[in-house]
């Protein structure tokens, strides 16, 4: 156990830099965009160790001011804990690279960076610790940050959107926290592995079924889930663009989705009809989503209803519970944030670069910015599933799962739905980037340096995702976080026991 | 048992100033009040009757004692919420900078 020291240091960098940025940011210019990147920088590094360690170690305890199991704060580096890690901070690192030149427009940078590290640490947190009150805590961090980050701006549209976005996520987190207090009253541990075995000799209770429903509400809100997902095109599309790439990209995932997985597969254990709510919940979402962005003409809700319908093919995949469904799901979360970043990174630019969101007013902006319309491009073949870009590649897995599960219709759903994307990408390239040039348009210019730098970075990713599914990175990567899944309730033993 | 079918009434008149109210400080207000029920609740799981506090002493024995670690917890919670509600306060106040009311229905120009 000597590589341990470094799952706290997850949490404890990205507190280091919020704290040091807002204590030095303001008297030295150039702090807050040297410090939030080599922060952030740093956790990248560390989260493809942990890829490392487990592949090397397996899992990783790591027992807060040396407490045993049940009695502290536990933290778990596990396969799925790794791959949540390297796709939330790899995301991130390109993002804090884009905002060092987009968010010039804003006056107080070292607040920007400063919530942005808060908002990281919330997450990295939610997604190692091994405790279920913790997670509570964590999720609060990062949501608070996140409601802070969409009023940036405070502006009509932000103000509005950032209070509808915290109240009904703040309702989220009361129906968490009153699930996890029930659970409290029946096991009267916190620790989640403690919990996992005791509710495993307990047996199924009307209480574990009522906590159940309480997690699906809360975790859903968090995740946008379809009847839960008011709150999304608002907050996503009125937030600064890379807040939005940020919310879309990762905290919906690692707030929602990696939260209902764990607690549902590792915690509660799945049941058939769990499992069966989650895939008609996912089917909902993929297709309700997409029939409602294919109508915006306002690009980043376009973006933010697509999150939607994303989110639901990850949900159906996890849902079905094979490992081949559950491996899609993986597959395509990690897809799903590096384009849907990559994209709302380009409706920034677009934006920085012509001052409006209005597809209609757009037109021809490929003759001007062919780094943003490439990489545009690119995003929009990966999420509407062209091969050979990655977003194609998890979209099959998913359907072949649905299919050798025998959910024809789940199948069927999800192909109507991938096409519908397809639409409604096109429709975005036709209006903004391909056609005739408009005259006002004729003085825009490319974005600056670090913008394009960090685009055409996660366009490489895009364009190279499929190569995860190869046999010897999917090993390490991918396979161990899909087993950790499917270990199901041994979850404990693996924790208890190492 | 009454006591927490209380807990429960007290959470549903937070939820449904939340979601009926249309001015933005009687929402936030039932925001507050949602929570501390939740909060009661966590309390009142961790109560015994007749319990004693959990100081560990030579000469005594303790029999029965409340639960001590929702209490921690519940406190954690209460800063939680305070943090919340300062913030949606501060919203609020920008909000009506900008729009002049606390009607969330004048407040919506976000749709579709």
């Amino acid at each position: 156990m000597e590589m341990s020291w470094i799952v706290p240091l997850f949490v404890g960098i990205s507190l280091l830099g919020a704290f040091l940025v807002s204590l030095l940011g303001r008297k030295i210019k150039l702090l807050p965009d040297i410090l939030g990147n080599l922060t952030v920088l740093a956790l990248l590094c560390l989260s493809v160790l942990a890829v490392y360690v487990v592949a090397d170690k397996g899992v990783v305890v790591y027992n807060v001011g040396n407490w045993r199991i049940p009695l502290g704060i536990t933290l778990v580096l596990d396969g799925l804990t790794s791959f949540m890690l390297v796709t939330v901070n790899l995301v991130a690192f390109f993002i804090a690279l884009y905002a060092v030149n987009y968010m010039k427009k804003f006056t107080s940078k070292d607040k920007f960076y400063t919530l942005f590290l808060l908002m990281l640490a919330g997450m990295n947190g939610v997604i190692i610790t091994g405790d279920i009150f913790n997670l509570f805590v964590f999720l609060e961090i990062a949501s608070v940050a996140s409601y802070a980050l969409v009023a940036f701006g405070t502006e009509r549209h932000e103000l509005e959107a950032a209070f509808k976005y915290a109240v009904m996520s703040t309702v989220g987190s009361l129906f968490i926290l009153l699930g996890i207090v029930f659970l409290y009253s029946y096991t009267s541990t916190l620790n989640m592995a403690d919990m996992a075995s005791i509710l495993a000799d307990k047996g199924a209770s009307n209480l574990v079924l009522m906590v159940s429903a309480l997690f699906l509400m809360g975790f859903g809100l968090k995740a946008a889930l379809v009847p839960f997902h008011a709150w999304l095109p608002d907050a996503h599309s009125s937030a600064p663009a890379p807040i939005s790439a940020m919310l879309s990209g990762v905290l919906i995932k690692s707030l929602g989705v990696y939260t209902l997985c764990r607690l549902f597969y590792n915690v509660i254990g799945i049941s058939s009809s769990l499992s069966s709510i989650l895939m008609v919940l996912g089917t909902l979402s993929m297709v309700i989503g997409v029939f409602l962005a294919i109508g915006q003409w306002d690009l980043k809700r376009l973006l933010a209803y697509h999150s939607i319908s994303q989110i639901g093919y990850v949900i159906l995949g996890i849902g079905l519970g094979t490992p081949l469904g559950i491996a899609g799901g993986l597959f395509h979360l990690f897809n799903h944030s590096v384009f849907k970043s990559l994209l709302f990174l380009n409706s920034g630019a677009v934006e920085y670069a012509t001052g409006t969101r209005d597809l209609k007013r757009m037109g021809g902006l490929a003759q001007k910015m062919p780094v943003t319309s490439a990489t545009a491009l690119t995003a929009s073949m990966s999420i509407a599933g062209i091969p050979p870009f990655s977003g194609f590649w998890s979209k099959l897995i998913i359907i072949i799962a649905a299919v050798q599960a025998n959910r024809y219709g789940y199948a069927l759903w999800a192909v109507i739905a991938s096409i519908l994307t397809l639409a409604s990408f096109m429709k975005v390239m036709k209006y903004a980037f391909f056609g005739q040039l408009k005259e006002k348009w004729s003085q825009v210019k490319e974005v600056p340096l670090c913008m394009k730098i960090s685009m055409s970075m996660l366009a490489l990713i895009c364009l190279g995702g499929g190569l995860l599914f190869l046999p010897a990175v999917k090993e390490v990567f991918l396979d161990k976080a899909v087993r950790v899944l499917l270990e199901g309730t041994r979850y404990s033993q693996v924790i208890l026991g190492g | 048992m009454i006591i927490y079918f209380l807990c429960l009434v007290l959470f549903c008149i937070g939820l449904y100033c939340i979601l009926r109210k249309r001015n933005i400080i009687k929402i936030i207000v039932g925001i507050i009040i949602a929570e501390y029920a939740v909060n009661l609740l966590f309390i009142l799981v961790a109560y015994r009757k007749n319990g004693r506090s959990p100081i560990l002493s030579p000469d005594t024995e303790i029999i029965n004692m409340v639960d001590p670690l929702p209490q921690a917890l519940v406190l954690t919670s209460i800063v939680i919420g305070l943090a919340v509600t300062s913030l949606l306060v501060v919203i609020a106040m920008r909000i009506y900078e900008k729009y002049g009311t606390f009607d969330i229905t004048k407040i919506r120009e976000l749709k579709g």
